[in-house]
């Protein structure tokens, strides 16, 4: 069973493609970090994979109906808009008008999808703080809550953890493996490498629009690739928790 | 998906108040017995005529005016994700006006009343179909607005071209005065012309309550969350047109109300779009009527347009509100 295939997906601006024949299947139980450098296509691959770009190639997601695809997949863009002065609960609880009947109010059901968000991402006492007074980071951690909320079987969450603080990337990574441990499937867009390697169970390498490797973290994070994709060193060291990767300097 | 039960127990307890303050003011001086009796029994032929014939549609058509462009503006600013937005910003009161004017201008009024609300109306349509043709049923919340701005500015000089071209000053002083806004001298015709465009537009309108809540998150956001962004489109632009301009077609150009009673009423909501849409219904009725009897109790013999005094209070009460929230605005 797949949650997300994508076959030779092309992305055009004007004549220059920006996403270049991908190929990607991603079955529940993943947690996929998408790397690259900035302008590799990561974004434009997660819009398109929605039907939020114009494509050519398939995407099973883009094929969906859009209330089908709001209950099978959860976006989380990569800017953080919140245009009103809203309570944090009330934020989250968006992510459940997928699920709402039409007119229906929240169900018991969705009243549970919504604290138990709330609890993943320790938000329990921003429950009645205005979302627009908090800081970015904190509105990052709201968002993700949402998203979360969607309770879809698979998560596209772009730069999530960008501007979060050292302990909330990592307690955002655990809670994407979490989800995939849970046999939910992730993908998610990050720059930092090194929390790539440890908390994904897959890496997808991608430069100027195309996928360039596709496998375990340390498969991909080789010095060869590193040094070719990024124009960085990197460090690899075994350690009693795992493989660390540090990289180190730029080429 | 609704607001605390207080405020809409409040708002609607004003809203009734200010209907019958409504109904019993008035030039005729009759007494509140007399005009109680006469609007109920029918008792007294002149009360009566007064109040069954006048009175009672001024006040039904402030309502339905205010509910209108309160509606329209929480729609309008929910949509944007923009609190300055307002009604009037996609041409629509300005077209409207423009058929009016014409109507006013080559004298059909003289002929058939009716020519007046349905020029207007039409002056709306011309409007919606050309921002649609302008902006596409796809693309950006910009484009939708520039279009607005296009087709508004289009309206606004045809109009002065008409105003120009006027054959005598009474005619220009009468396009003048209509476009000032008003609510004097209107019957229950002009009640059944705007009700049924005002009912669609409503219906359209309050049905983009959900849309408009997710649409807080941004446009990529709201669309993967199932909102279909050509469906609010149309929705939105039909619903504005259709009731906004039904308001514009009765009772000339009213500003302001769309613009400051969703901003007032969005801390009681807590800023939540679908709540307060039906809210700003609520607050433009009240806005419009409490206006409407300002109007009669200030200058009771000089006819004072209620377009000016709203744009008279309104503008100031905005600068304070603006003064007093300008650290929260980002």
């Amino acid at each position: 069973m797949t949650l997300l295939a994508i076959e030779k997906l092309t992305v055009l601006r004007g004549e220059c493609p920006v996403v270049d024949h991908v190929d990607l299947s991603v079955g529940p139980g993943e947690c996929v970090g998408l790397i690259g450098p900035n302008g590799a296509g990561k974004t434009t691959l997660m819009r398109a994979a929605l039907g939020l770009e114009r494509f050519k190639g398939r995407s099973s997601l883009a094929d969906m109906s859009a209330p089908d695809r709001a209950r099978a997949a959860a976006f989380l863009p990569q800017s953080r808009q919140i245009a009103w002065p809203v309570d944090v609960e009330t934020l989250v609880s968006l992510g459940r008008v997928p699920h709402l009947p039409r007119g229906g109010a929240l169900s018991t059901a969705d009243r549970d999808a919504i604290e138990q968000a709330l609890d993943r991402l320790g938000l329990d006492g921003f429950r009645q703080r205005i979302a627009t007074q908090l800081s970015g980071g904190e509105q990052g951690r709201v968002l993700i809550a949402r998203a979360l909320a969607q309770q879809t079987p698979l998560l596209l969450a772009d730069e999530p953890i960008a501007g979060l603080d050292p302990a909330q990337q990592i307690a955002t990574m655990q809670v994407f493996a979490q989800l995939a441990h849970e046999g939910r499937a992730v993908v998610v867009s990050l720059h930092d490498l090194g929390l790539a390697a440890r908390h994904c169970t897959r890496l997808v390498l991608m430069h100027q629009g195309r996928v360039v490797a596709d496998g375990q973290p340390e498969e991909v994070l080789t010095p060869d690739l590193v040094a070719q994709v990024f124009g960085v060193s990197i460090w690899r060291q075994d350690s009693p928790m795992g493989p660390v990767f540090q990289p180190m300097d730029v080429l | 998906m609704t607001a605390p039960k207080p405020l809409a127990l409040v708002l609607i307890l004003l809203c009734v108040v200010l209907f019958g303050l409504s109904i019993l003011v008035g030039p005729a001086g009759l007494s509140m017995g007399d005009t109680l009796r006469a609007l109920f029994l029918g008792q007294g032929e002149a009360a009566t005529l007064v109040m069954r014939e006048i009175r009672l549609p001024r006040a039904i058509l402030a309502v339905l005016v205010g509910a209108s462009l309160g509606l329209a503006g929480a729609a309008m600013q929910g949509y944007l994700r923009n609190p300055l937005a307002e009604p009037g910003l996609i041409g629509v009161s300005g077209s409207a006006a423009l058929g009016a004017v014409i109507a006013l201008q080559t004298g059909l009024v003289a002929a058939w009343w009716l020519a007046l609300p349905l020029a207007a109306l039409a002056g709306a349509l011309v409007a919606v179909l050309l921002i649609l043709l302008l902006a596409g049923p796809r693309g950006s919340s910009l484009t939708l607005i520039l279009a607005g701005i296009a087709v508004s500015a289009l309206a606004g000089a045809m109009t002065t071209l008409v105003l120009n071209l006027s054959p005598n000053p009474f005619a220009a002083s009468e396009v003048v005065f209509w476009m000032m806004g008003s609510l004097s001298d209107r019957s229950f015709d002009h009640v059944l012309v705007a009700l049924p465009f005002m009912l669609i537009g409503w219906v359209l309108m309050l049905s983009l309550g959900r849309a408009l809540d997710v649409l807080t998150l941004g446009e990529d956001a709201a669309v993967t969350m199932g909102v279909s962004s050509i469906r609010t489109r149309m929705f939105l632009v039909l619903g504005i047109a259709s009731s906004v301009g039904a308001a514009t077609a009765v009772a000339g150009a009213i500003g302001f109300v769309g613009l400051v009673v969703p901003h007032v009423l969005r801390p009681f909501v807590g800023a939540r779009p679908s709540a307060l849409l039906w809210a700003s219904a609520l607050g433009g009725a009240i806005m419009v009527l409490a206006a409407d009897l300002a109007v009669r109790l200030i200058l009771p013999d000089r006819d004072l347009k209620l377009g000016v005094l709203m744009a008279i209070i309104g503008a100031p009460f905005f600068l304070h509100l603006i003064y007093k929230t300008r650290g929260e605005i980002r």
